[in-house]
Formats: structure tokens, sequence, C-alpha cells
């Protein structure tokens, strides 16, 4: 069964690569546009350091490690979660969504893979290369238990948030103004460019349980900086599987009540 | 003159009207809005607080007075007109705007001062909230108070004015989006939005004397949050004024070759 999703993931990617080669000058443009969000922020980060050592215990190159996790974890959502969903709630409005469901294939899986955007690939290799400087900078490698703890970490996280988006997404089966809340996931998620610790407790707790970007950044790069407790690493696994669950189970509720309309 | 107020109040009208229907759009703004001088008092506390309470002459409590003030700035003197441009050019939503016997600058400014007029209330609660909620502490002076509402004219007219500048690159250019970007990018840091200019390296503190962009956000924040002294606070009123006469000088010049190379189809 993996198999066919991952089958079927490698399709959808080779589509939207096709349909993008044709615009190769997009290519460019993100580029630069990537470079822009990276240098600011590293900007940012250099003129923080010249007035401290660490910010609340995290050094430099502990920061860059994090503000790599947030571009890596940024591109994926922005590549592959995001898309998809927003199309999906386009779909509901416009009734389309009727196409989608005559396929064979898991309803759940296609319209979570159903758009790529390509280019946003560029942010990944981006925070996957300031990781690996930022490692090197830091001095001591990372054992590899704190790997695993960062791959796990990474992977739960990134299915917190996929089932967030989802849930929210799926609410466009009743409410169909729902693509605005996607806006406000999209500002809320820079706010994951600096380690949680840091915000007063009411916007932790926000950023934490409401909007879960401490669980999508901070986490995993506690993970990568021999920061995370045994306890929270499991807290934090225990969580992304609930939250699958739940929003699988709310999808199937919403599917199940949904009617086309239009199509 | 009377002409042209009525046309003004008009255009204010039309605009209220039209903004008024995207009522959600406002949820969205505010926290988009709040979230920004949030992570940046966040930030700067920390370090204040790593450093034993003060860095560079700043407290936690001064951080948030200032974050506070550019964020109230930035409102007042913001546009987005560059971002829409290049789509006017593009899809000949200019002509119809040119046949009109008034410049068309005027409907972008009444549309921006009436956008900002429906934001009042959001921007207000804003405040109030992370006033409260960063426990901000201010410094007023009177000479500062009265010197403030001439300084923010002065800023919103400087940044309208270059930005709509700005903005006629997209007669000559079809990708305006990255320069926008760019340009975006630097307003942030040498506005003195994302730090105060103070803790810019000195290079760019020197860079940013010879640039407009902090007459358009730092300088009437900072009369917000510290005494200026009276010589300082004269001569940011004149830059301020120098740098808007310049400001005309370049909108004419890029406005006459730009509508000139304008042509359209349709529209």
């Amino acid at each position: 069964m993996m198999r066919t999703y991952l089958r079927l993931l490698a399709t959808f990617f080779r589509v939207s690569l096709l349909g993008e080669l044709a615009y190769r000058a997009n290519f460019w443009l993100q580029m630069v546009e990537s470079l822009i969000e990276l240098g600011t922020a590293l900007a940012l980060v250099s003129v923080v350091f010249t007035y401290t050592q660490s910010l609340n215990g995290w050094h430099a190159s502990e920061l860059l490690i994090l503000i790599g996790t947030y571009f890596l974890i940024g591109g994926a959502i922005n590549m592959v979660i995001m898309p998809g969903m927003s199309r999906l709630i386009e779909q509901v409005r416009l009734g389309t969504l009727d196409y989608l469901l005559t396929k064979p294939e898991e309803a759940q899986l296609l319209v979570s893979i159903q758009r790529l955007d390509i280019w946003k690939l560029l942010d990944l290799l981006l925070g996957l290369a300031l990781l690996v400087a930022a490692t090197i900078w830091h001095g001591s490698w990372p054992d590899p238990l704190q790997v695993l703890a960062f791959a796990l970490t990474l992977l739960a996280g990134t299915a917190i948030v996929y089932s967030f988006v989802l849930f929210l997404a799926t609410l466009s089966f009743w409410y169909v103004r729902v693509e605005n809340i996607l806006v406000i996931f999209e500002s809320m998620y820079e706010a994951g460019r600096w380690p949680v610790d840091i915000y007063p407790g009411w916007l932790r707790a926000t950023l934490t349980f409401i909007v879960p970007v401490a669980f999508a950044v901070t986490v995993p790069a506690e993970a990568l900086t021999a920061r995370l407790t045994w306890l929270a690493l499991l807290g934090t696994l225990t969580l992304a599987a609930l939250s699958l669950l739940v929003a699988r189970l709310f999808w199937r509720f919403a599917i199940r009540s949904y009617s086309g309309a239009s199509a | 003159m009377r002409q042209l107020l009525a046309i003004y109040r008009q255009q204010l009208k039309t605009a209220l009207a039209e903004q008024l229907q995207y009522r959600a759009a406002l949820i969205i703004w505010l926290i988009e809005v709040a979230l920004g001088p949030a992570v940046s008092v966040s930030v700067w506390s920390t370090v204040a607080r790593n450093e034993g309470g003060e860095v560079n002459g700043y407290s936690s409590a001064s951080f948030a007075a200032y974050f506070i003030a550019t964020m109230l700035v930035n409102y007042a003197t913001q546009t987005w007109v560059f971002w829409e441009f290049s789509r006017r050019v593009r899809e000949g939503e200019f002509s119809p705007l040119l046949l009109r016997p008034i410049h068309p600058i005027h409907a972008d400014l009444a549309e921006n001062l009436a956008y900002k007029i429906l934001m009042l209330p959001v921007i207000a609660l804003v405040t109030l909230v992370l006033f409260l909620a960063f426990h901000a502490s201010i410094a007023l002076s009177l000479d500062n108070l009265l010197a403030f509402f001439p300084a923010l004219v002065l800023a919103f007219a400087l940044r309208f004015i270059l930005e709509w500048t700005l903005a006629l690159l997209a007669f000559w250019l079809t990708q305006v989006n990255v320069i926008n970007q760019l340009y975006v990018v630097v307003v942030l840091f040498l506005s003195g939005q994302l730090v105060p200019l103070t803790f810019l390296p000195a290079p760019v503190q020197t860079a940013s004397a010879w640039l407009p962009f902090q007459w358009m956000v730092a300088f009437p924040a900072e009369l917000l949050v510290h005494p200026l002294s009276l010589s300082t606070l004269f001569t940011g009123l004149l830059v301020q004024l120098a740098w808007l006469l310049v400001g005309f000088a370049l909108l004419a010049f890029t406005w006459q070759r730009g509508i000139r190379r304008y042509t359209a189809v349709g529209g």
C-alpha cells in the first residue's frame, strides 16, 4: 500500500515538474525570492548576536540550525501541503471535488498531493544547506541518536502541521470562506523563525497548541541541539499520531456528509 | 481646490464602501500587523534580559514602546500601490484612469486614506493589547508630541510619493515583483522597523543617513517614545521636507516619461 502511495507521489511530482519546466524563468524568480528571505533572516540574526552571546541559551550556530529547520519544513509545507489544501477548498466551493472522489485511489491522499509547487523545493534545499553549514560551524557533530530524534520530530512536526491544515481545509465542507484561515496560518508560521521559548506565555501557548508552529520548528531544532527530553520526544510523537487520527476521522465524517451541487 | 476636495470626498466614500465588503480580511490583517511587533519585542526583550536588563540603552519596556510606535507609524505611512501597478499596466486597467480629468494619483491617495480610516479601530485595539501585554513605557514630551503630527504627515507624503514613483517602473519592466520584494526588505531594515537604527552596523547607519527611508518610519516613531532635542527635531523636519521635494521632482520626471511609453490594447 505504501508503495502505491509513493508511486503516486512520484507521478504527481513528475507531472508538476513537467508543467513547471515550461516556465523556467519562475525558477530564477523563486531563487531570488528565497534568497531574499533567507538573507533577511540571517542579517537579523547577525544583528541580534552582536548584542548578545546567547538568546535564552541558544548560541548563534544553534539558532542557525533552527532557521535551517524553519526553511526546510516551510519548504515542505509550501510545496505539498498548502497548494493541495487551498485547491481542496476551491474544489469544494466549485463542486469539482466530485471528479476527484470518483477516482479509484484514496481521496484524502489525492487531495493532499494533487498540486505541488515545485519551486518551493528551493526553500527546502536552502534550509538543508543551512542546517549542514550551521552544524559544521557548531563544531560538535550530533550523535546518531540526536539525528534520529531530529528525523523523528521532523516527521512528527510535519504530520502535526499537515493534520492541522487538513482539519482547517475540511471545515470548508460547511463553511465556504476558510481560505482566510490558511492565510492566518501562513503568517503565524513566521513566528517560528525564533525558538518559541523567547515568547511570553500566552504567545507560546498559541504557537504550540492553537497554531502548532512550535512542533514543526522548535522541537526538531531542540532535538538536533541536544535540548529535547525523552518525555518531550514521546509527547510529540504521541501528539503526531493522535492528530493524524483526528484529522483522518474528521475527513471521513466530512466526506460522508458531502454532496456535490454543481459539478 | 474646492473641486478637488469634493472629488476626494466622493473617492473616500466609494473606497470605504468597497473595503467594507471584505471584513474577513480585517481579521487577517489584525493578526499580521500584531505579530511582527510581538515577535520583535519578544526577541529584543530576551536580549535585554540576557544582558542584564538593558542593551544599547533599551530596556524591555522601551523596546516594546519602540516597536509599537514603528508599527503605528508604518500603518499610517504604508502604501501598497507598487504591488498593483504592474497588473494595471499589463491589463490596460490604466487607460480609463488616464481618461479622467484628474491625475490618477488622487484616486490612489483617497483609497489609501479610506483603507486607513477603516483600519483605525483595528490598529487601536492592537496597540492597546500589545501595550498591556508587553508592559511598554513611553516618555513623552510636549515638544515631541507637537512635532509628531507634522512629522507623521511628512513621512506619509514622502513614502507615498516615493512608492508611487517606484510603482511607475512597471511602465518599463514586466517583472517588478523581485524589485518590490527587495525594496520591502531594504525598507524593513533602513526605516527602523526590524531594529532601532542605532543597532545596525556603522556602515549601514552611514548609508541610511543618506537615504530617505528612516524619515518614513523611524523618525516619527522615535518622537513618540523618547525625547529628542529641539535641534534634532527641527533638523529632522527639514530633512523630511527636503526629501519630499526630491520625491516630487522624481515623480514628475518619471511620470512624464512613463506615460509616453504606456500603450494599451482594450481595457
